[in-house]
């Protein structure tokens, strides 16, 4: 808009690189999730994913099975590190605290003048004065070629219970999304167009709703619940997704049927239409637009709901949705695991990203009625 | 009952019930107590108008008054009492709160964060929005930013814990410190005070794409005139931003500057997933939710002290709304 004039701004350049800076600071992390969810659990944390197309140096153990022979005095086991397989040693040791105190080819002096030896091919030399009774440990750093693999998802999936938090957030968002749309609609179609006293204050109603915040309705709601008998269940959580969603929905619904030409819903009053073929057949296909609108908002906001699961739906591991199966379990219980993490995360936010990418000109729309006036 | 069923079944339920109400609704207003076929037709269509608009309205306002509308009042009341429930303590509970040091770094960091992620979010919303306008790749670019706003506040987290992580060589930030010479790793989330920050920086990154939606709108909705004027008058890029532009949409800075303010109140997932609330970090619906199941009271009584904050917000709104409509 700025070379209106016919100057182009000189700054064009410097634009450009800003903004993909910009892009890289915001897509870095997600990037960075979604790599390390396909690698190999130990290569995680032996090098950052930004370095994953290279090889990864790792740090193993193995026991130096096999018989030892006596010569010269000293107990000798021979063998190799990598056992029937090859590979590449660089460091070595004979300690669990120290696993790469060693070079390759050097003489390592060990507790009780034993000695180690490793060739860069894993071919080893242990020595003992006094007779070996157990298998000691080698420790040795080796290379090893980049994995990705589908490993961690199928250990979300088939051992850690996955599958089962998936249905359920699945459960939970489509009537969460479905049932507050039609009711809104009815709503928005009575304070967009029909004349009744009160109306004003109604819709202004629905605009203070909008920003109160979910939390006072925790624990009054959730006591009603339990008087009526829902208790934390998926009926409760559907019907409090319903009554959080719905002035979201009525205002967003109410804005874009003001907005339908006037014209046409009085031509279809005058030749005898009643307010419910009106709606029904004119204003709610018009408006979809607007319920698609919401549709996705409401979706995107069940599915990445948090609070509402954690008080609504009953807190054993049969019901946990998505991101309470993280935010309680995974992150608990396997703090440490960045694998599975990374690839529950990635999960949880897959669906929400490919709504989000497939529908994105509804979901600004929708912004935009809500917001700008 | 398996939920997948259940779900089903509600879903056909709650469809079904609420066609069928409306339908059904109607057609009893129409038919059988104001027929148009009785002594006064006209006068029998008038009473059916005025009571439609009650049907249509009533389900909706039924889930509103009863989700939203009466606790407000229910949660005030129950903040009332004490953890049972059975004494009544008046302001006993806010008293407590007042008391807690918890609940004084709470309040604190929450208004930190009400300064800090608003202020950010609207700044670079508005950077990304201008700056995207005058590119060809601009909305790819656009779209790109856009994306985390996608993403759940959980996942937001897992993401960011991998970059905060202690270990450099899963944590993008360690990697940094280590490249430029630093010898131990530093759990950014342990680091008093400026943990909070680190915090705000998921939801800046979430919020961002928000803003700039929505100002890109605004910016492009300036009348072009303006702009020429200023550029036949000789202003510089810095100048027609700064003093044309960003003018023309205060509105509209203040209403999203407003909206994440209020989103900054509700948002618990992010210090839950990643510090519990540890080192110094709580904020108010955090503190409200480590009370929530053990003292209700006590719970109440930090969600309407969340409320007190909305309210003047809330009144704006109300007000705004009121005059468009005039």
């Amino acid at each position: 808009m700025d070379n209106i004039a016919g100057t182009k701004s000189s700054l064009t350049w410097a634009v450009h690189i800003s903004v993909v800076l910009l892009v890289i600071i915001w897509l870095v992390p997600t990037v960075g999730l979604m790599v390390s969810s396909f690698r190999d659990r130990d290569q995680i944390t032996a090098s950052g994913w930004w370095l994953s197309p290279l090889p990864v140096t790792q740090n193993f153990a193995v026991k130096a099975e096999g018989d030892p022979v006596e010569r010269d005095g000293l107990f000798v086991l021979e063998g190799n590190v990598f056992g029937e397989g090859s590979g590449t040693v660089s460091e070595f040791g004979g300690r669990r605290a120290a696993p790469t105190e060693f070079a390759i080819g050097e003489t390592g002096a060990l507790t009780r003048d034993r000695t180690l030896t490793v060739q860069a091919d894993g071919s080893y030399v242990y020595t003992s004065p006094a007779e070996i009774k157990r298998a000691p440990s080698i420790y040795f750093a080796s290379e090893t070629p980049p994995e990705f693999s589908l490993i961690n998802y199928e250990q979300i999936f088939n051992s850690n219970g996955m599958d089962r938090a998936f249905i359920n957030t699945l459960t939970v968002t489509i009537p969460a999304t479905i049932i507050p749309i039609l009711i809104a609609a009815f709503a928005a179609y009575a304070l967009a167009w029909m004349e009744f006293p009160g109306r004003g204050l109604l819709i202004a109603m629905v605009v203070g709703l909008l920003v109160v915040p979910l939390q006072l309705a925790l624990v009054p709601m959730l006591k009603l619940h339990n008087a009526m008998g829902v208790g934390q269940s998926f009926l409760g959580i559907w019907m409090a997704h319903t009554g959080f969603g719905l002035p979201l929905a009525i205002y967003l619904l109410r804005n874009y049927m003001v907005g339908l030409p006037r014209d046409i819903i009085e031509s279809a009053k005058v030749d005898g239409a009643t307010d419910f073929q009106v709606f029904t057949k004119i204003v709610l296909p018009l408006s979809f637009p607007a319920l698609a609108s919401f549709a996705i908002f409401q979706f995107l906001w069940t599915w990445n709901d948090l609070l509402v699961a954690k008080v609504f739906l009953p807190s054993n591991s049969e019901s946990w949705v998505m991101t309470v199966k993280i935010a309680d379990d995974l992150l608990g219980s396997r703090g440490g695991d960045w694998g599975i993490l990374a690839a529950a995360a990635f999960v949880s936010i897959a669906v929400p990203l490919i709504v989000f990418f497939t529908m994105q000109r509804y979901l600004v729309r929708g912004l935009l009625a809500g917001s700008v006036k | 009952m398996s939920p997948i069923i259940q779900g089903l079944l509600t879903i056909v339920i709650g469809v079904g019930g609420c066609i069928g109400y409306f339908y059904a609704s109607n057609l009893i207003l129409d038919k059988v107590i104001f027929p148009v076929q009785a002594k006064n037709p006209g006068r029998n269509i008038n009473r059916a108008n005025m009571v439609r608009p009650w049907l249509f309205l009533f389900p909706a306002m039924f889930a509103l008054s009863l989700y939203l509308l009466y606790p407000v009042v229910g949660s005030f009341w129950r903040s009332l009492f004490n953890r049972s429930g059975e004494e009544f303590i008046g302001l006993g509970n806010y008293a407590s709160l007042a008391a807690d040091s918890t609940f004084q770094t709470a309040f604190l960091n929450n208004l930190l964060w009400m300064l800090v992620v608003p202020a950010a979010s609207t700044f670079l919303g508005l950077l990304v929005a201008q700056l995207t306008d005058r590119i060809r790749w601009g909305n790819i670019a656009k779209s790109l930013i856009f994306m985390p706003m996608a993403i759940s506040f959980v996942g937001a987290s897992l993401i960011w814990k991998f970059v905060y992580a202690n270990n450099p060589d899963i944590g993008l930030i360690n990697a940094l410190r280590f490249f430029f010479g630093a010898s131990e790793p530093l759990d950014v989330l342990q680091l008093r005070f400026w943990n909070n920050f680190f915090l705000m920086a998921i939801l800046i990154w979430i919020q961002t794409g928000f803003a700039m939606v929505i100002l890109s709108a605004a910016l492009r909705g300036i009348p072009e005139e303006t702009i020429e004027a200023a550029i036949i008058d000789g202003a510089n890029p810095f100048e027609i931003f700064f003093k044309i532009k960003v003018p023309q949409i205060m509105g509209t800075i203040v209403v999203v500057w407003t909206t994440i303010t209020i989103l900054v109140l509700k948002v618990f997932d992010i210090v839950y997933t990643m510090t519990g609330g540890n080192f110094g970090t709580e904020i108010l619906p955090s503190y409200m939710m480590s009370y929530m199941f053990r003292d209700d009271g006590r719970a109440t009584a930090v969600a309407f002290v969340i409320m007190l904050i909305v309210l003047p917000v809330m009144i704006w709104n109300i007000r705004q709304a009121r005059q468009e409509m005039r």
